[in-house]
């Protein structure tokens, strides 16, 4: 009987990893989707990016409030986990308090900064919550976060006020029992810790036995919360706070300007403007697909890119395109680039025969001309995004596609197009007056 | 005005120090090609070894690759590789941000390997030398400027200070935009933009940023390309306000401002 309590948590325990871990399996499988992008240079500046931009979160702190309030919630989060440390171990080897006698004085100290970070937590998921549901910030009233998404961001902040009130409440009705010398509790005496000493009002009414359960409660449902959190991330946007890292590192080092080059038709060009340097083995070539038209034709970091995002919408806000009423949001360029992987990643699950090729594709069904064609290749989205995200990327190679395998051009640019080959400038001008400026 | 044409100058036997890249827009557009000429009066009164290709410069490919014709752009780059390099050119300046980024960023894996400058950070070096010196009574000393980002020189290579401290040698006041450097709304006329209509919206991305530049009460709006210029010159007639309001390009405001005949 002793050991019941023991065998439940680790069942929950392996239960709750191993969900996790498929479901790690399937995100993989799915960015894997993605064309092979070597991405290995310039090490050190890669480390670099990950301490700034991942961990010292560098580009939030464009707008200072905000990136502290994030901070807190990030840290917090982060910090409070090495409480979980020992939650898991106390689980499985029936203990209270593991750390509580070998750290002695230290741990007071640990968990009552725990104790200031989840007060911390609290109080910033309250106000973004607010952010996000009262006051009027256009980037979380747009439409682009109808549905699940705005209900997905609000589940996340209000399951991490239950954490962190589960945590508060456990240490409150636990150090309760100490001082009432009750049970195995008199066996650590930690004392009262900064915050929930003030509540232990609540409970100290209660008897023993009661507040025991409640302590228990607060105990098991804190774990199984954060097990079920950990499970709920790779269906969410919160999935940011472990792809940030990958993301941050693999991030583009190039000036923003440049564009992917195409090498296979660069050679394709020259081999048309010097045929000897066609080599002999030229027709056993393998015809390439030009452009993107699916999450396939994607570069693995694009599809990394479309879990990495936390649809904060700073993209958005900046996009010159959807500051003046166009279709276009960079934003739901990686939704939809994340909702075609799922739908294909779903079928390849099922293993549906030809799961990649369903009448569907990225572009068109999810993502349209219109908005294609409402970019001005700024380059904001790119310069906003925290997370080192690039929907410009993403944005250009489907602008490839539809150019180079449909042919579907507004009329003005096949005119631009035949000027350029023609005159050698997009204006109908002749070659020979490129220099009459010089007598004008 | 004089104008040292590559092919000559080679027919010579003489090679510039510097190739004036003048873009498609700077020679045929008629409001940019002012900003040509001032750009190349500066030139000529500093007496710079210079040339330009003149007939023989081809559009980059720049809005070919944007609108996703890669074919179309990597024939141009081709071409223009093989006359840059047939001059053996080293070193390119440029008054158009998409040349300079371009050439740049993009000539390079397709073997056109240059030292490339786009003219606001060529000016800067030569205020810096103390070849450029500014005239005591400069049209614009005390006058209120305010800059606009091109996205292709600004979020695209991280030009921002160069054309700003150009500007403050001419003692203006420089005021800031609400959104600028690299929160600078762009102009509306890159990723080929500039070739098209506008997809549908409630209102044109220049129309946007004429408003946020009028509202810094600035007498001068300066620019650093010539697409830019057009867009921001569009959206100050469309608010009726050409005869307060000037877009200028640094160039131009460089070459009446500056000592030398």
């Amino acid at each position: 009987m002793h050991f019941i309590p023991q065998i439940i948590f680790i069942v929950l325990l392996a239960v709750g990893i191993y969900l996790f871990a498929k479901k790690v399996g399937f995100i993989k499988a799915n960015i894997l989707m993605g064309r092979d992008e070597i991405i290995n240079d310039n090490k050190p500046l890669r480390w670099r990016n990950v301490l700034l931009l991942a961990f010292g979160q560098k580009k939030m702190f464009k707008n200072p409030l905000v990136a502290v309030l994030h901070f807190v919630i990030y840290a917090g989060f982060i910090i409070i986990n090495i409480e979980v440390l020992e939650i898991i171990l106390d689980g499985i080897f029936g203990t209270h308090r593991l750390f509580a006698q070998p750290l002695g004085i230290v741990y007071n100290f640990l968990i009552n900064v725990f104790e200031c970070f989840a007060v911390g937590v609290i109080i910033v998921c309250i106000i973004f919550l607010i952010r996000r549901n009262v006051l009027h910030i256009k980037r979380f009233l747009s439409n682009d976060l109808n549905g699940w998404p705005r209900s997905d961001a609000n589940y996340i902040l209000i399951s991490e006020i239950i954490l962190m009130c589960l945590f508060l409440t456990m240490n409150a009705t636990d150090t309760i029992l100490q001082g009432r010398n009750y049970g195995h509790y008199a066996q650590h005496i930690t004392g009262n810790f900064l915050f929930s000493e003030h509540l232990q009002f609540i409970f100290n009414h209660l008897s023993s036995p009661q507040i025991e359960v409640v302590e228990r409660m607060a105990w098991w449902l804190h774990i199984a919360g954060i097990l079920a959190f950990l499970n709920y991330l790779p269906y969410s946007k919160h999935l940011h706070i472990l792809l940030a890292f990958p993301n941050a590192y693999y991030a583009n080092l190039e000036p923003k300007g440049k564009m992917h080059n195409m090498p296979e038709i660069q050679k394709e060009v020259l081999y048309a403007m010097q045929p000897e340097l066609i080599p002999a083995d030229a027709a056993n070539e393998t015809t390439h697909k030009f452009g993107a038209k699916d999450v396939a034709d994607l570069s693995w970091k694009n599809l990394l890119d479309a879990y990495s995002c936390t649809e904060c919408g700073r993209c958005t806000a900046a996009c010159p395109a959807n500051l003046t009423g166009k279709k276009l949001s960079p934003r739901l360029i990686m939704m939809k680039t994340r909702d075609r992987m799922e739908e294909l990643g779903k079928r390849r699950e099922k293993q549906v025969e030809n799961w990649q090729s369903d009448e569907k594709s990225l572009l068109h069904n999810y993502i349209t001309t219109e908005e294609l064609r409402a970019c001005t290749t700024c380059n904001a989205c790119v310069e906003e995004c925290p997370v080192s995200i690039s929907p410009l990327d993403i944005i250009l190679q489907l602008r490839r596609y539809l150019i180079m395998e449909e042919s579907n051009a507004p009329q003005e640019w096949n005119s631009t197009f035949s000027n350029i080959e023609n005159n050698f400038a997009p204006w109908k001008f002749s070659p020979e007056e490129r220099d009459q400026w010089v007598n004008s | 005005m004089n104008v040292p044409v590559m092919a000559e100058m080679a027919a010579n036997g003489n090679t510039p120090e510097v190739l004036f890249w003048v873009g498609c827009s700077g020679s045929f557009d008629v409001r940019a090609q002012k900003i040509t000429r001032a750009f190349a009066s500066i030139l000529n009164k500093l007496n710079i070894s210079y040339a330009i290709l003149g007939k023989e410069e081809a559009c980059t490919g720049d809005p070919a690759r944007r609108a996703g014709n890669e074919f179309l752009f990597q024939m141009m780059a081709y071409n223009n590789i093989q006359i840059l390099n047939g001059y053996g050119i080293k070193k390119i300046v440029t008054t158009c941000p998409h040349c300079f980024n371009i050439l740049k960023n993009e000539y390079p894996e397709l073997g056109g390997n240059y030292e490339v400058i786009h003219h606001t950070v060529f000016l800067q070096q030569l205020i810096k030398e103390g070849k450029i010196v500014i005239k005591e009574n400069s049209p614009y000393s005390g006058k209120k400027i305010t800059y606009h980002d091109s996205c292709y020189l600004g979020r695209a290579n991280g030009i921002y200070e160069a054309p700003r401290e150009v500007l403050e040698a001419l003692s203006a006041e420089l005021v800031e935009m609400k959104r600028c450097k690299s929160k600078g709304l762009c102009c509306g006329a890159g990723g080929a933009q500039m070739f098209k209509e506008d997809e549908p919206g409630n209102k044109r991305i220049n129309i946007e940023r004429t408003e946020e530049a009028l509202a810094t009460n600035a007498n001068i709006i300066a620019a650093a390309c010539p697409f830019c210029n057009t867009m921001m010159t569009d959206g100050v007639k469309n608010k009726e306000k050409e005869a307060e309001v000037h877009v200028l390009d640094i160039a131009e405001l460089i070459e009446q401002s500056m000592v030398g005949e």
